[in-house]
């Protein structure tokens, strides 16, 4: 009976790990064993990993995404750690959160007027005398328009990490002969580090394969891992390829969710 | 008197318009065991804040060796605290919990070796210290908690509700091995606690609390024997409390009887509380009964009897005798003059021990039962 009753409700999520998780997965590595030709075959994985172009590709991609998740890590933390000393802290975590429930492309418009010859951005520099600049299509701003959508992704976990912390911890670090910082560095950091580590996964993978904003913002002057793959699926139409690229971003985030996992040293449970 | 290690001066705390702490004064000598004794929300754990520096005081001085204090932040105060929760840092060893506060001293390494192995030698768990503190138990992680906290040397050790989280039997341990550390230490405790048979156990000196007031402090005998008012009295053990009334100096009329009793300078005709303890209550037959009362029910407690009983005129009683009554018999009690204790309604402790001045020359009349 009870048996019965859990199988039912496993029923959803199983339609759904299959359907959206494993059936794409599965196909994303059966057609990376496929050239153009329909014949199976290893050489897409051979051509990425001879390209310089493909690697370069992948260092570009890495660097960009880890760019992005830095600035975002040093942006959130302190900005979590302020609003979580606010007294209606969760409106201000709203108003945080907000943006996020605005479509990316919408906001990237809304940048690509910002940054663009007559924009908001090169009027100020005008107007303070220094000139209208470039700034649409650079590194610079793709970085920038990228932290900026990123932001709340690493906010919203290091805030919530915060909030879990006993405010006990902190007073008993205190009583010991801690200053705010030793406090902060010994006993604060540490314990939301996890928080932390959920936002660079929150932040990261997504980062390695950002390919709209690299156009309409960056002017595909970085091709990223996600560019790649758009451009195999939509223009060279070389599914084998694309899917080989996809399954390396698979990899990358397997090492990626390993590498900010909980350790469990000797048996003990994190909080 | 020696020079005070901790005295609240006129020290209130407000929140707003609620008042927690009302102009507590006390004075804490070095080496001795204080209890803050008090039902939640009295404000103990207040007082205990304002010591650590946690809180600040609204009004009135913290002084710590004759210093004032008030402004001297938590990190910079010679006292430290064994928390609730033990507040025990998750993400480090049981040693590295311990060798905290030396390692912010910068003290050599050596050293911290050494003083966080006396310490874990100190409250038994010398071989824990590689450890994990969530592979700890509750009794163990209170006694890294105690043992982190007196690493550190304090002159004042503060303990709130340390014992709380544990088991019955483990508490007793405790009570006996957090009273041999104080001595052993020779520092002063200042322990938090609701629960009076603790502070019973434990203290040099307790200060009951209700109400972000100190109603009364004094050693547990005096405590016990004298209390001031009717909380107290209901608060610390168990009591039977009746209404009565003052006949002359030593003589008290309740229960519709005229007793002796041994508490004086209080006006004729006053309407006082006698309060009786109920192991001084002892049965006998009518005849030679100060009173007689007829028994509703009784539990056996394992050492003694515990027997409810009604006296005619319908005034419940309490009694604990090691021998068994009848339910529904008629039986006689009988008590000395001592063991009744009566109450003014209202008296400050101030005016309760100048009243005991009076009268109380040599303590002849306050024997231990």
């Amino acid at each position: 009976m009870t048996n019965r009753k859990t199988w039912l409700y496993f029923i959803p999520y199983g339609l759904w790990l299959a359907l959206f998780v494993i059936a794409p997965v599965g196909l994303i590595i059966y057609q990376s064993f496929f050239d153009l030709g329909h014949h199976f075959t290893v050489a897409n994985y051979g051509t990425y990993f001879q390209s310089a172009t493909y690697l370069k590709m992948t260092l570009n991609s890495v660097w960009y995404a880890f760019l992005i998740t830095l600035f975002t890590v040093l942006i959130s933390y302190p900005t979590a750690y302020f609003l979580h000393q606010l007294k209606h802290r969760q409106f201000w975590l709203l108003l945080v959160i907000l943006p996020t429930w605005i479509n990316i492309l919408l906001k990237a418009y809304a940048f690509i007027g910002i940054f663009s010859q007559a924009g908001l951005a090169n009027q100020f520099l005008t107007f303070i005398g220094i000139g209208p600049q470039q700034i649409l299509f650079t590194n610079a701003s793709f970085i920038f328009v990228a932290t900026y959508i990123q932001i709340p992704f690493m906010i919203l976990p290091i805030f919530n990490a915060l909030d879990d912390l006993n405010p006990a911890f902190i007073n008993a670090s205190k009583d010991l002969g801690a200053s705010a910082w030793q406090t902060f560095h010994r006993v604060i950091f540490p314990l939301t580090l996890p928080g932390v580590k959920a936002g660079v996964q929150a932040v990261f993978i997504p980062s390695l394969s950002l390919f709209m904003l690299t156009r309409l913002i960056g002017g595909n002057k970085v091709i990223t891992l996600g560019t790649a793959i758009e451009e195999h699926f939509l223009t060279t139409m070389n599914w084998g390829m694309g899917s080989t690229i996809g399954v390396v971003l698979i990899v990358a985030m397997i090492i990626v969710m390993t590498l900010t996992g909980d350790q469990k040293p000797k048996g003990g449970t994190p909080r | 008197m020696t020079q005070p290690i901790i005295t609240l001066r006129n020290v209130t705390k407000r929140y707003g318009t609620h008042t927690i702490l009302k102009n507590i004064n006390l004075t804490l000598e070095p080496g001795k065991f204080y209890t803050l004794l008090g039902p939640s929300g009295c404000g103990k754990t207040t007082i205990l804040r304002t010591i650590a520096g946690f809180t600040d005081a609204t009004d009135g001085d913290v002084l710590f060796a004759g210093d004032r204090i008030n402004d001297v932040p938590a990190n910079k105060r010679n006292v430290n605290t064994v928390f609730q929760d033990y507040a025990l840092f998750p993400h480090l060893t049981v040693a590295e919990n311990v060798a905290f506060g030396l390692t912010l001293k910068k003290r050599p390494k050596p050293e911290i070796a050494e003083r966080v192995a006396q310490a874990l030698k100190l409250v038994q768990l010398a071989d824990y210290g590689d450890r994990e503190i969530s592979a700890l138990s509750g009794g163990q992680q209170q006694r890294i908690a105690i043992a982190r906290a007196i690493v550190m040397e304090p002159q004042v050790l503060l303990l709130d509700e340390p014992l709380s989280a544990l088991d019955a039997k483990l508490r007793r341990q405790m009570q006996y091995e957090l009273r041999d550390l104080q001595q052993r230490l020779g520092i002063t405790f200042l322990f938090v606690t609701h629960d009076q048979e603790e502070a019973l156990a434990m203290s040099d000196e307790i200060f009951v609390m209700s109400q972000g007031e100190v109603l009364q402090s004094g050693s547990p005998v005096d405590i016990y024997d004298e209390p001031i008012n009717h909380f107290v009295a209901d608060f610390i053990g168990e009591s039977n409390i009746l209404p009565g009334k003052m006949i002359a100096d030593f003589q008290v009329a309740f229960g519709g009887h005229q007793f002796e009793c041994a508490d004086a300078g209080i006006p004729v005709n006053e309407a006082v509380e006698i309060v009786i303890r109920p192991e001084d209550l002892t049965l006998t037959d009518p005849a030679n009964a100060k009173l007689t009362v007829t028994i509703d029910t009784q539990l056996f407690r394992g050492d003694y009897y515990e027997i409810a009983a009604t006296d005619s005129l319908g005034n419940d009683w309490l009694i604990h005798s090691v021998n068994p009554a009848e339910d529904g018999e008629s039986v006689g009690i009988t008590f000395r003059p001592q063991d009744l204790h009566v109450m003014r309604f209202g008296e400050k402790e101030a005016e309760f021990d100048a009243r005991l001045e009076t009268y109380e020359t040599e303590d002849e009349s306050h024997d231990e039962p």
